[in-house]
């Protein structure tokens, strides 16, 4: 059941293609306008770049989370899903993952395009930036996949979600910074294990407890 | 089908504070159909929305299908449908998404071939493959009414069904309402309007101020005279509380 509601939403943003376009737009844009920020030849380009990329991934994935529940929104369709036999923190895990999904999609995009305005070498682990993203973001959509829940129903769920998420998930990003500025001077993994193991423990506690607070958050 | 579908003890239900539903004792057999009467306000929503496990009660206990509602509802919700006058339909996938979405969150076997059947049985075979979005709002409770029907719930809960509907599209939910009726399905609704209730219900309920005022019986003949109660019962119920 979990497969058929992640299905749906794959089903609809590849119809509607609003969420992918807003993520990789926003993404690019940020990107683009940092890189102008820092001389093409200098080391200080090179040493920021890995705040540039998360300050993108965050810019990118705050708008993709606003627009998760939307879809939900309309013709009180969250009140559909409510009323299948599934327990709620099921749901929640499958709007998680749907999240976590989308944004690993835009990062397919825009990390090549990150590599190439910030005139990075190619040699370095491509894929352990991708690990570092990919917990990143999966923590980062364990958490925000509830505060969208609980925003989605208020006026100002725009500035609502972002109040609500961005605090509570500095800790990730200053993980994803520390681990991905490294791995940029082509160290190994096993340098930055403490801070993926930091990642990972964050991505459990937060995927349980949106899985168990998630019944009391879309209860009016 | 005998048994009890819905058995309710002092249920209520607050909403900061204010009490949407008050100590409401209700029993419904399996096989009836029940039409909740009640002027705006009166709390026939909250108690469809109760019944259907999307509230959670303040105080009281709710029995369905003679079990109390023990894992959060989700073995109740897999035998009840629910239709209201939001259509719960995703407007970007077309009628047959839909439902094929819903069978499989139900779990239907051979979804194809009910959503299939559904669609024709709906009169929706000419616009399965369009988006939600782009029918009009007849079609779409047409299409609600199938998605709620999907997994051939024993318990059919509708909540101001005709709301916006023609006279075309309200007789062919009445039809199809009865005969879900006529093939064993328990029907609970909320209508403001009691000739198209009493064609699909011989049971009334009348609620008022979030309290039960009246529960009974109908003949085909009587609904002059359940207006002259329901006005009479209403107004009694208002006059006690000024």
């Amino acid at each position: 059941m979990m497969l058929a509601l992640i299905r749906k939403d794959l089903q609809i943003e590849f119809r509607t293609k609003e969420t992918l376009a807003a993520l990789l737009l926003l993404g690019l844009l940020t990107l683009v306008v940092l890189s102008f920020a820092f001389d093409p030849t200098s080391e200080l380009r090179v040493e920021a770049a890995p705040g540039a990329l998360w300050v993108a991934v965050i810019f990118a994935g705050v708008l993709g989370l606003n627009r998760s529940f939307l879809a939900e929104r309309e013709n009180e369709c969250l009140q559909g899903l409510l009323l299948c036999p599934v327990d709620r923190g099921s749901i929640y895990l499958a709007k998680a993952v749907g999240n976590f999904l989308f944004m690993m999609l835009a990062q397919l995009v825009i990390v090549p395009i990150f590599i190439f305005f910030f005139n990075l070498p190619v040699s370095f682990g491509l894929a352990g930036v991708f690990l570092c993203l990919a917990l990143g973001l999966l923590g980062f959509a364990a958490v925000g996949t509830l505060f969208a829940a609980i925003s989605v129903r208020t006026r100002a769920r725009e500035v609502m979600l972002p109040l609500l998420l961005l605090p509570l998930t500095v800790p990730i990003f200053i993980a994803g910074v520390k681990v991905t500025a490294p791995l940029l001077a082509g160290k190994p993994l096993g340098d930055v294990a403490p801070w993926l193991n930091m990642m990972v423990g964050f991505d459990v506690i937060f995927l349980v407890v949106g899985w168990l607070v998630f019944e009391y958050a879309v209860e009016e | 089908m005998p048994g009890t579908v819905v058995e309710t003890r002092e249920l209520g239900r607050r909403f900061a504070g204010v009490a949407a539903l008050r100590a409401l004792d209700l029993t419904v057999g399996a096989g009836e159909a029940v039409a909740v009467f009640g002027p705006n306000g009166a709390g026939k929503s909250t108690l469809l929305r109760l019944l259907a496990t999307l509230l959670r009660p303040s105080t009281g206990t709710l029995r369905l299908f003679e079990r109390p509602i023990s894992d959060g509802g989700a073995a109740a919700r897999r035998r009840i449908g629910f239709l209201s006058h939001q259509s719960f339909l995703y407007p970007d996938l077309t009628p047959t998404e839909n439902l094929e979405f819903y069978a499989r969150m139900f779990g239907v076997i051979n979804l194809t071939q009910r959503v299939r059947t559904l669609i024709e049985r709906v009169g929706l075979a000419g616009w399965a493959h369009r988006p939600v979005r782009t029918l009009s709002r007849g079609l779409e409770q047409r299409c609600a009414l199938a998605r709620a029907l999907v997994h051939e719930p024993q318990l059919l809960m509708l909540d101001e069904p005709f709301t916006g509907l023609d006279v075309d599209a309200s007789a062919m939910l009445t039809a199809m309402l009865q005969e879900a009726h006529a093939n064993g399905t328990t029907l609970l609704m909320t209508t403001h309007d009691m000739a198209r209730g009493f064609e699909v219900c011989r049971r009334a309920v009348i609620l008022t101020r979030g309290r039960l005022i009246w529960d009974g019986h109908i003949g085909e003949t009587q609904l002059i005279e359940f207006e002259q109660t329901y006005l009479a019962s209403v107004h009694a119920a208002e006059a006690a509380r000024a």
